[in-house]
C-alpha cells in the first residue's frame, strides 16, 4: 500500500505539473509546438521500472499466500466445522461433540506458543463467506466443497463480522461474533455446552408447546426429542448474546418478537411465524428462557 | 503516390430533405436503417436510457445505505436494484456506449464508406435492444401476469446454486439469463463487424501502422468480445438446461459445481472490463493529442500495449475468486498475471503524459475530462494492484473498497473517457458546437460528486463493511462514511443533468460547428459534420497517422518522419 502511495504521488503530481505547465497561454501565438513522436529510452524506463514494482509485489505476495495457505497445525489446534445456512451459521465442535450456532468461541493463543483454530467450512444451501475483519482475511462456504481457514487471535474480546458472500434474501443481517477467551473460560464454556439441556418442571408447559408444534422439526434441544437441523441448535440458547445470527440481542422480548413474527426483525428469513396464541407464546419463551 | 493528395471536398446532402418528412417516415427510416452512423447513434442513445435508469437504481440504494437500519426498501427489493443495476450497467449501459462509439467513428476513421456488414450491424444492434427490453420485461413479467412482477434479485453476477429452481423460483431468473443471451448474439455479432471493417475496409494507404489508435484499441475491444462472450453464452445455455431440462452443471443439491459457474463467469466477466475499458482508451488517445497539439507519444507501444493488455486480461479472471480456496499455487499464478497487466497499462498512462508533455493544452471541457479521466484511472489502477495481491483482497475482497475500486474504473475511467468523447465528437455528430460553460458546470459537479462518493467509500470497506447488504447496525460505525457517499450521488445526478440540459439547449440553439472545430487530424474530420450518408464523396488516401496534418501544413507532413 505504501508503494501505491508513492507511485500515486509521484506520477499524480507529473500530471499536474504537466497538464498546468502546458497549458495554453493567451500569449501564446498560433504556431504548433514542436512535433515529438517518443522516445525509446523513456519507454524502456517506464517499462522496466513498473516490472521490477511487480516482481517484487509478486514476490511478497506469494510469501504470504504461502504461509496462510499452507500452515502446519499444532496437534492441540482447536477443530470448529462451520456450515453455513440461509441466513445463520452453524458451528460444530467435532472433538468436544456438539454443536451451537452464530457465535463461535475460541481459545486466546498466548503470546509466544501457537493455539490456532482450524475451520473447516461447508455450506448447506448457497455461497456464503466466513469474515471477521479483526481475524482473519474471507474464505467462502460453497456448497459441495470443503474448505479451510484458521485463526489464531492473541487478544481476549468479542470480534463482529458477517457473511461476505450474496446468500440471498438476508444476506445483511447473517452475523457473526467470535468470542475470544482465556483457555480456563473456555475450557468451562466447552463444559457448559457438551452437558444436555436442564429442563426444569415450571416450563414443561412450555416445553409441550414447542414438541407439539413445528419448532422441533427444525430446531434441536439436546436432552430433548426435539433433534431437527434445519435451524439453529437451542440447547444452550440463552448462552447466546444475540438471536437471529446477530439481528437482535437475546433479551424476553425480542425472543417473543421473534417468535411470533420473525419478519419484524430479518424480513425475509426462513423461520416462519408460528400463529401461537398469547399464552402459548408466553410460555413457550419461559421455556426458551430456561436453556441456559 | 503522388504528393499532395487533393482529398475532394465531400458531397453535401442537404439536412433540409431529410426534415421534411413527416414523422412517421423518419421513425421508419430509422427502424430499417443499415447505416453505420444512424446505427450508432441509436446505440449511443439506447445506452444513455438505461445508464439513466441504472443511475436512478443506484441512487435509491444509496439513499436507502444513508443511515443505518433505515426501512425505504426492502431487503428483497434492495436484493433486485442491485442485481439490476449492475446487470444494466454492464450489459445494456456500458456495452451499447461504446459500441455506439465504435460504430459511429471507427469507419469514419478509417476511411470506410460503412462497416464490412451493414445488415449484420442492424442486427445486432436490434438484438442488444431486444435483450435489455426482456430484462426489464422481468418487472411486470417475472411470476406471470398478475401484477406480482419481479426482478431478477440474484446479483449481476448470478452465482449458482442461488439460481437454481430451489432458491430461485419464479421465472425472474429465466429473465436475466435470456435478456443476457440474446443481447450476447448482439455483441458477437457487432464484434465479428468490427473486426472485419478493421481488417478489410481501409482507405488507400491506410496501413495498419497508420490507423488511428482508435481503430487498434476497439479492434481489441472487438476480439475479447468474441473470446468472452463464447464462455458466457454457454454458461447461460447450461444455467436453463439446469433450469429447464434437468441438467445438473450447477445444482449443488444434486453433485454439480458452483465454482464452475464462477469460472465461466469470470473468463468473460474480466475481459469484460477491457472490453469497456479499451474504447475508453481509444477516446482518450485521440482526445488528448488534438488538444495538447503534438502526436500520440509512442505510437508503436502504445500499440503494443494494447495487444499487451488484450493477450493478459485472458488470464486474470480468478482474481476474483482469491476466497474461493484455490491452492496457493493457483493463488500466485492469478497474482502474478493480475499484477502484470498493470505494466502495459502503465505505459499508457506514461504515454498519455508524454503526448501532454511540452504541448500547448487547449482545456477545452473534452480536454479536462481527459486529465480528470488521467488521474482517476491512475487512482484506479493503484487500488487494482493492492488488490491483485492475494492477501489484501482476502481482507477487502467483496467489501465496499473494492466497490469504490471498480466505480473508479467505470465511473472516473471509462465514464470520464465517454464524456470526453461526446464533447468531442458531438459536432462531427450534429454540426454544433456544446456549449462550454454548461460543459464546465457539468464537468466539476460531476467530479465533485464522484469524489465525495467514491473516495469516501473505500473507507467503510476498509472498516470492514460488505457488498450487498441492504442495511447495517449503527453500531459498526459505518454511518458517517455513508451519509458522505450519499450526498456525492446528488452531485453526480446534478452533474448529469447539465449535461442533457447541455444537448437539449445545443441542439436547437448551438454555434456552428463546421466540419473541423478542434483543428484535428483524422479522417472524421475531413468530411462534412454531421458526415452524408456515404461519409466521403471519394475515398480518402492517405500516406501517414496525420492526414489532416499533412495537409494543413504541407511543409512539415508527418509521411517524412514514417
Amino acid at each position: 500500500m505504501s508503494i501505491c502511495a508513492v507511485i500515486f504521488l509521484v506520477v499524480f503530481s507529473l500530471i499536474v505539473y504537466a497538464a498546468v505547465k502546458y497549458r495554453k497561454r493567451p500569449s501564446d501565438d498560433d504556431c504548433e509546438p514542436p512535433q515529438i513522436y517518443g522516445s525509446n529510452q523513456v519507454e524502456l524506463a517506464w517499462t522496466v521500472i513498473p516490472i521490477l514494482i511487480v516482481v517484487v509485489l509478486f514476490l511478497a505476495s506469494a510469501r504470504v499466500i504461502h504461509a496462510v495457505e499452507d500452515a502446519k497445525f499444532p496437534a492441540n489446534a482447536i477443530e470448529v466445522t462451520a456450515t453455513g445456512h440461509q441466513f445463520w451459521w452453524e458451528f460444530e465442535y467435532p472433538k468436544y461433540g456438539f454443536v451451537t450456532a452464530n457465535e463461535l468461541h475460541v481459545p486466546v493463543s498466548p503470546i509466544g506458543t501457537s493455539l490456532p483454530t482450524h475451520i473447516m467450512l461447508l455450506s448447506a444451501d448457497t455461497d456464503h463467506s466466513f469474515w471477521v475483519p479483526q481475524l482473519a482475511g474471507k474464505t467462502d462456504l460453497i456448497p459441495n466443497r470443503r474448505n479451510e481457514m484458521w485463526v489464531e487471535p492473541h487478544e481476549v474480546g468479542t470480534y463482529v463480522g458477517q457473511c461476505a458472500q450474496y446468500c440471498g434474501t438476508q444476506h445483511a443481517k447473517m452475523l457473526l461474533t467470535v468470542v475470544v477467551q482465556s483457555q480456563d473460560d473456555f475450557d468451562h464454556w466447552v463444559q457448559d455446552q457438551k452437558s444436555p439441556a436442564v429442563v426444569s418442571a415450571q416450563v414443561a408447559e412450555g416445553r409441550k408447546v414447542f414438541e407439539t408444534n413445528a419448532c422441533m422439526s427444525c430446531h434441536t434441544i439436546a436432552g430433548t426429542p426435539a433433534n431437527g437441523r434445519f435451524g439453529p441448535d437451542l440447547t444452550h440458547l440463552m448462552s447466546r448474546g444475540t438471536i437471529a445470527a446477530g439481528a437482535a440481542t437475546n433479551t424476553k422480548e425480542n425472543l417473543r418478537l421473534w417468535v411470533q413474527s420473525p419478519d419484524a426483525i430479518k424480513p425475509g428469513c426462513l423461520m416462519p411465524a408460528m400463529q401461537l396464541n398469547d399464552k402459548d407464546v408466553d410460555v413457550l419463551v419461559d421455556y426458551l428462557m430456561s436453556l441456559h | 503516390m503522388a504528393d499532395a493528395q487533393p482529398i475532394l471536398p465531400p458531397m453535401v446532402i442537404s439536412a433540409e430533405r431529410e426534415n421534411s418528412r413527416p414523422l412517421v417516415q423518419v421513425l421508419h427510416s430509422w427502424m430499417v436503417t443499415v447505416d453505420h452512423k444512424k446505427l450508432g447513434l441509436m446505440y449511443f442513445m439506447y445506452g444513455i436510457v438505461f445508464l439513466v435508469i441504472g443511475g436512478i437504481e443506484a441512487s435509491i440504494m444509496r439513499a436507502q445505505l444513508a443511515v443505518a437500519n433505515n426501512h425505504l426498501v426492502s431487503p428483497e427489493t434492495f436484493n433486485r436494484l442491485f442485481t439490476m443495476h449492475g446487470t444494466t450497467m454492464i450489459f445494456f449501459a456500458a456495452m451499447p456506449i461504446v459500441f455506439g462509439f465504435a460504430n459511429y467513428l471507427m469507419p469514419l476513421m478509417i476511411g470506410a464508406r460503412d462497416m464490412a456488414f451493414p445488415r449484420l450491424n442492424a442486427w445486432s444492434f436490434w438484438m442488444s435492444a431486444l435483450g435489455g427490453l426482456i430484462l426489464y420485461f422481468s418487472f411486470i413479467g417475472g411470476f406471470g401476469l398478475y401484477g406480482a412482477g419481479s426482478a431478477p434479485d440474484v446479483g449481476w453476477f448470478a452465482y449458482a446454486p442461488l439460481t437454481a429452481p430451489a432458491f430461485s423460483v419464479g421465472h425472474s431468473t429465466d429473465y436475466w439469463i435470456i435478456g443476457i443471451l440474446v443481447s450476447g448474439f448482439g455483441s458477437i455479432g457487432t464484434a465479428l463487424n468490427v473486426l472485419t471493417t478493421i481488417i478489410c475496409m481501409r482507405c488507400p494507404g491506410m496501413t495498419p501502422k497508420r490507423m488511428p489508435l482508435f481503430a487498434w484499441m476497439n479492434g481489441l475491444m472487438a476480439f475479447l468480445v468474441l473470446v468472452a462472450l463464447g464462455p458466457l453464452t454457454a454458461a447461460q445455455i447450461m444455467l436453463l438446461i439446469d433450469r429447464y431440462l434437468g441438467g445438473h452443471f450447477f445444482d449443488t443439491q444434486a453433485g454439480g459445481s458452483a465454482v464452475i459457474w464462477m469460472h465461466f463467469f469470470w473468463i468473460f466477466g474480466h475481459p469484460e472490463v477491457y472490453i469497456l475499458v479499451m474504447p475508453a482508451f481509444a477516446i482518450i488517445s485521440e482526445v488528448i493529442p488534438v488538444f495538447s497539439r503534438k502526436p500520440i507519444f509512442g505510437y508503436s507501444i502504445m500499440v503494443a500495449a494494447t495487444l499487451a493488455i488484450g493477450f493478459i486480461s485472458l488470464g486474470v479472471w480468478a482474481h476474483h475468486m482469491f476466497t474461493i480456496g484455490m491452492t496457493s499455487y493457483a493463488n500466485a499464478f492469478f497474482v502474478a498475471s493480475t499484477a502484470a497487466i498493470a505494466v502495459p497499462t502503465g505505459i499508457k498512462i506514461f504515454n498519455w503524459l508524454g503526448t501532454m508533455w511540452g504541448g500547448k493544452i487547449r482545456y477545452t471541457v473534452a480536454m479536462m475530462f481527459c486529465v480528470g479521466f488521467l488521474c482517476q484511472f491512475l487512482i484506479a489502477g493503484l487500488t487494482g494492484i493492492m488488490l491483485s495481491a492475494a492477501p489484501f483482497d482476502w481482507q477487502l475482497g467483496n467489501s465496499y473498497f473494492v466497490v469504490a475500486h471498480f466505480h473508479y474504473v467505470i465511473l472516473g475511467g471509462i465514464v470520464m473517457a465517454v464524456f470526453a468523447g461526446v464533447y468531442y465528437w458531438y459536432p462531427k455528430v450534429t454540426g454544433k458546437l456544446l456549449n462550454e460553460t454548461l460543459g464546465k458546470w457539468h464537468f466539476w459537479l460531476f467530479v465533485i460528486g464522484f469524489h465525495l462518493t467514491f473516495d469516501f467509500m473505500h473507507i467503510p470497506g476498509l472498516m470492514g463493511m460488505p457488498r450487498r447488504i441492504y442495511t447495517y447496525d449503527a453500531s459498526r460505525g459505518w454511518e458517517m462514511w455513508n451519509v458522505i457517499v450519499s450526498i456525492g450521488v446528488v452531485f453526480q445526478a446534478l452533474g448529469i443533468l447539465f449535461w442533457v440540459i447541455n444537448l437539449v439547449w445545443t441542439h436547437y440553439k448551438g454555434a456552428d460547428a463546421g466540419p473541423d472545430p478542434w483543428d484535428a487530424w483524422t479522417l472524421e474530420w475531413h468530411t462534412t459534420s454531421p458526415p452524408p450518408e456515404y461519409n466521403f464523396a471519394e475515398l480518402p488516401v492517405i500516406r501517414s497517422r496525420r492526414p489532416l496534418w499533412d495537409l494543413k501544413h504541407p511543409e512539415d507532413p508527418d509521411w517524412k518522419y514514417e
